[in-house]
């Protein structure tokens, strides 16, 4: 039996109500500086306005936790929303190999709410017991700390790691029943092949690595990735051309800033569809999804603040809202 | 009592019974989008509450052509008519337009509504129009309660 999301999705299009429009982005990034910006953001009820002198990452923090925290409220199977936690999930792998390996359990590494803990993480690795996390994630955690532990090479235990998230991904979008979550995990795990083989063909990096870092997907064929990419950053927009992510060849050549902002749009356009829909758990995904690029947008604008930023520069940054 | 007494009454019992269903389905789904909107919005109650209320008119519909059934045959007066086999099926044949349509109109009409509160949720002075899709289906379950009370009616008992 197909399952019922009609009282989630309603409470979610009244919550949808305080998602923040551009004109809001606008007047957030008219106040005068960044203090001013987070009194702006109490506010409009965003973190927690009792506290004085919060932080922008508290601030942050407490509305990323909130929006999980009313999800769960709403959805008690939260399998459906594994797709956007398996990043969160892997980040924490990482974090708890470098911290067993390195012996240096620096404070706030490892993000709340995943399943296993990062702390949970830390104590199986240092036990050895890689059986006990979740079985995506064993073989690589184990290849994972094997090479950081005899190289302390961070950046091939990262591969490692992010491949097998990647991997990840794009299996938990497939088994999905709802098309945006697979359409969301196929755009996800394209876009990181794109970025991968755009940084291999600046640094020069060889077609091994780029295997060792890739995922293949149906929409990008990671082999043309791969050969267009040893042959530069023009040829690998060149076949992009031929894809649906033609758009990045517009945007590539003005900066970092654009590709990425071009990347989240991306994003925001498989979702905005589910501002129509009342029945299906895409509806309850999108919500999420845009809470979470209207906390990144918010992110960018208190950064621009805090490093006094023109207003110009700050604008170019802004992500697409959902609503 | 004849055959034609209980397929008469079989007529009217499902009347009652398909209609019930599709209002309840309807009313049901409606009554969870209209309390997703009410969790976060309590002064919406009054608004959502007219929406989840359009799809209760089927299992009324059901119950008005069963009532006019049971009178037609006497059953509610406590003298039932020596129906014929042929009358009691022209009874049940009646009540089926009213059955059938309650039952697919009422769940559609929910699934409108639950539409509906959505539209109410993030544009509440939008009340007016959001009524309105919901209330088209209104239209299907309206011609077959006159079809099924129009023979009803015209069967000679």
């Amino acid at each position: 039996m197909a399952k019922n999301y009609v009282y989630a999705i309603a409470r979610v299009r009244s919550l949808e109500l305080n998602l923040f429009t551009k004109t809001v982005l606008e007047q957030l990034i008219a106040e005068k500086d960044y203090e001013s910006a987070i009194g702006f953001l109490h506010d409009h009820g965003w973190g927690n306005p009792e506290e004085s002198n919060e932080s922008a990452d508290k601030l942050l923090t407490v509305e990323e936790e909130k929006t999980w925290a009313d999800i769960r409220e709403m959805v008690p199977d939260m399998s459906a929303f594994e797709v956007l936690l398996i990043p969160d999930l892997y980040h924490n792998l990482k974090a708890a190999i470098k911290t067993v390996v390195s012996g240096d359990a620096g404070a706030n590494v490892f993000i709340k709410d995943t399943n296993p803990s990062g702390e949970k993480m830390v104590e199986l690795i240092k036990a050895g017991d890689f059986s006990q996390l979740p079985k995506d994630m064993q073989e690589c955690a184990s290849e994972a700390f094997e090479s950081f532990s005899h190289t302390m090479d961070g950046q091939i235990c990262d591969i490692i790691i992010d491949k097998a998230a990647l991997s990840a991904i794009l299996a938990a979008g497939e088994d999905a029943e709802d098309g945006l979550l697979k359409e969301y995990a196929e755009r996800y795990v394209a876009i990181a092949d794109i970025r991968i083989a755009l940084r291999a063909s600046l640094t020069h990096k060889s077609t091994d690595f780029m295997k060792r870092a890739m995922v293949p997907t149906k929409t990008v064929s990671i082999e043309r990735l791969m050969q267009t990419a040893l042959q530069g950053v023009e040829e690998i927009l060149r076949y992009l051309g031929e894809t649906e992510y033609a758009g990045i060849a517009d945007v590539y050549d003005k900066g970092q800033a654009a590709f990425e902002c071009w990347c989240d749009n991306l994003i925001m356009e498989t979702i905005k569809p589910q501002k129509y829909n009342s029945f299906t758990i895409g509806a309850l995904v999108a919500y999420v999804l845009a809470r979470l690029n209207e906390i990144k947008t918010v992110r960018i604008i208190l950064s621009g603040k805090l490093n006094q930023l023109p207003e110009s520069d700050i604008r170019e940054r802004l992500r697409e809202m959902y609503v | 009592m004849t055959m034609g007494t209980v397929y008469a009454l079989f007529g009217a019992a499902i009347a009652v019974i398909l209609s019930g269903m599709g209002s309840a389905f309807g009313v049901g789904v409606a009554g969870q989008a209209a309390s997703g909107v009410v969790t976060e919005d309590p002064s919406k109650f009054a608004k959502v509450l007219i929406l989840q209320l359009l799809p209760g008119t089927q299992g009324i519909y059901g119950l008005l052509v069963a009532f006019i059934a049971l009178s037609k045959v006497g059953l509610l007066s406590g003298q039932p008519a020596e129906l014929s086999v042929a009358t009691g099926l022209m009874v049940l044949a009646s009540c089926l337009p009213i059955a059938v349509v309650g039952l697919v109109s009422g769940r559609h009409q929910g699934k409108t509504a639950v539409s509906a509160i959505g539209i109410v949720a993030k544009k509440p002075d939008q009340f007016g129009k959001a009524m309105l899709f919901p209330a088209m289906v209104e239209t299907y379950a309206i011609l077959a309660l006159l079809v099924s009370i129009l023979a009803v009616n015209n069967i000679p008992v």
